[in-house]
């Protein structure tokens, strides 16, 4: 066939595709509802991944430990502490807060506290200097602790060493969450895909059922494989398409829903206000990503499902 | 045009449909076939259509040999060949125009020849103004015409007619041959079966007659020789 030709035969198996897709709908809402829920746990879990991880880095950003120093240490024995600190696997950085700096920063901090202020400018400096260490990985705080318990470097710490250990509970608590979220998505991602890829077979297997005598016919008259299956296939991209965007509107209303009747952290662990603004700046990257993954499983399912229903032998 | 070599046709093993048929059709010929119910008429054409497949024995038509064609061949096979089937095969959702139409539609004809083509053929064949009934609103008469209007609208080297008669008043009936002989007489292979012997006596053409899956003879017309 001419180019022409081939350009006309496509339009034609687009329009068929299209008509029997409003034809078909009552049949191809199972199949596009468990496609919306496959495509929203997909965005769901995207979100809240990036959310849990915004959460973390935020409060990883905050984590540190403290060490004070006794007045008698002298520079010297600082600078090896520094050094050794900084030695540590698992060290990422080691800032030293001098005695004054340490005075000034207790200024600020109590800067609306005038009697404090006072009472501490009439004394002799009381505030020790200190070591703030900033772990890699705030799980493994032990290693730095167990370092710090040592006879003699205990020795020359004035006051017992800060852990932000608070902090930590709550980076466990989200860490476990993530993780157990991530592993939820990708088993409901991977379940709900392979449903949805299922229930669109099933409807074109029916499909095809329904149809079988046009088939027959089409068949008999000449039609190429392409004009028969072609159709199903692109009504099975257009489940895909409508998927994805019903499955970004619910995201949508979700965020909306939940921003208005719920206090942002009575979630829990789920920073709403962040996956709504994550949501919202990757909006279009996700519309599309909804679409591309939405008309993949249509027209995945489809290709199979037609080549194993329609037989395209020759008597038949 | 169309060569048959001791073709041999088993659907089950309860007997043979055809028996060792040899045949020979000559381009241009016009061929009745007549026989018994189930002397093997249809299932001799949906051979030549490739809607079934030989048990044993060549085929080869307009210069294709069966045995070497593919599957993915079948559909250009189909469209060189025109057919009215026994039982019409129209699509039951389309109108008259568009179930005529489809056979354009998939060769890849444009809209606009389409509209011209099809009222051309649809008035040939007697079905003016019916263009937008359904199939389920048309007598049988009717849908035979419409399944003679689709088979002849690709202007087919072979024209392939099941029984095209077989629900048509004596008039209609003739109407048909008519159209028939017009569509042999531009250079189709007509290749006819009929139970009509009025027909088959007054067509004075080549006639092949069937019994129990065998040709039991073969007698060229009186009026037309080859
Ligand atoms: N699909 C099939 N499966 C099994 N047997 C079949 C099939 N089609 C036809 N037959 C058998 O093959 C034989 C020939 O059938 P065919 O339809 O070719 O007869 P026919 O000459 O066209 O009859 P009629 O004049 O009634 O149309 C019959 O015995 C029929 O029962
Ligand atoms: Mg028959």
């Amino acid at each position: 066939m001419s180019v022409k030709q081939n350009t006309v035969v496509f339009k034609r198996i687009v329009k068929t595709g299209f008509i029997n897709f409003v034809r078909n709908a009552w049949l191809g809402i199972a199949a596009m509802a468990v496609m919306v829920i496959t495509l929203t746990i997909i965005l769901f879990s995207i979100i809240a991944n990036a959310t849990f991880a915004n959460t973390i880095q935020q409060i990883t950003d905050r984590i540190d430990v403290s060490v004070y120093l006794n007045d008698s240490v002298t520079n010297k024995q600082r600078d090896e502490l520094i050094n050794n600190l900084k030695g540590l696997e698992n060290v990422e950085g080691v800032t030293y807060i001098s005695k004054d700096q340490a005075l000034v920063i207790y200024k600020q901090q109590n800067a609306g506290n005038s009697d404090l202020l006072t009472a501490i400018s009439q004394t002799d400096n009381p505030l020790p200097a200190s070591l703030q260490i900033k772990p890699r990985d705030p799980n493994r705080i032990e290693e730095i602790r167990t370092y710090l318990e040592k006879g003699d470097i205990k020795a020359l710490q004035s006051d017992e060493t800060s852990y932000s250990g608070d902090r930590k509970q709550a980076i466990d608590k989200i860490t476990s969450a993530t993780n157990f979220f991530r592993q939820a998505g990708i088993a409901g991602i991977i379940i709900f895909a392979i449903i949805s890829m299922l229930i669109i077979f099933n409807t074109i297997q029916m499909a095809i059922f329904n149809r079988r005598d046009e088939l027959t016919i089409m068949r008999l008259l000449g039609a190429s494989t392409n004009f028969i299956r072609g159709p199903f296939i692109v009504e099975s991209i257009l489940y895909g398409l409508v998927s994805g965007v019903l499955s970004i509107i619910i995201i949508k209303a979700l965020f909306t829903i939940s921003a208005r009747t719920l206090d942002a952290s009575s979630l829990g662990i789920l920073d709403i206000d962040y996956s709504d603004t994550y949501f919202k700046d990757h909006f279009f990257a996700f519309l599309g990503l909804q679409l591309v993954v939405g008309v993949l499983i249509g027209a995945i399912s489809s290709l199979i499902a037609t080549r194993r229903y329609l037989k395209f032998k020759s008597s038949k | 045009m169309i060569l048959l070599d001791r073709v041999t046709k088993t659907y089950n093993k309860n007997g043979q449909a055809l028996e060792r048929i040899s045949l020979h059709v000559e381009p241009k010929e016009f061929v009745i076939i007549i026989g018994p119910s189930g002397a093997g008429k249809s299932t001799l054409l949906k051979l030549l259509t490739r809607e079934e497949k030989p048990t044993s024995g060549k085929i080869i038509v307009g210069g294709i040999d069966y045995e070497t064609l593919k599957d993915k061949e079948i559909p250009l096979l189909r469209r060189k060949i025109g057919v009215v089937f026994q039982d019409f095969k129209l699509l039951p959702n389309k109108t008259v125009f568009e179930n005529v139409a489809f056979a354009l539609e998939i060769v890849g004809m444009g809209n606009k020849e389409i509209e011209n083509t099809v009222p051309r053929v649809l008035d040939i064949v007697g079905l003016k103004g019916k263009e937008k009934r359904m199939p389920e609103e048309l007598s049988g008469g009717e849908r035979q015409r419409v399944a003679i209007a689709r088979a002849i609208v690709r202007q087919p080297r072979i024209l392939i007619a099941d029984e095209p008669t077989g629900n048509l008043d004596p008039k209609h009936a003739w109407d048909v041959i008519r159209v028939l002989e017009k569509i042999n007489k531009f250079g189709t292979t007509v290749i006819l079966t009929t139970h009509n012997q009025e027909i088959v006596n007054k067509l004075k053409r080549r006639v092949i007659t069937m019994e129990a899956g065998s040709i039991v003879s073969d007698r060229a017309g009186a009026a037309y020789k080859g």
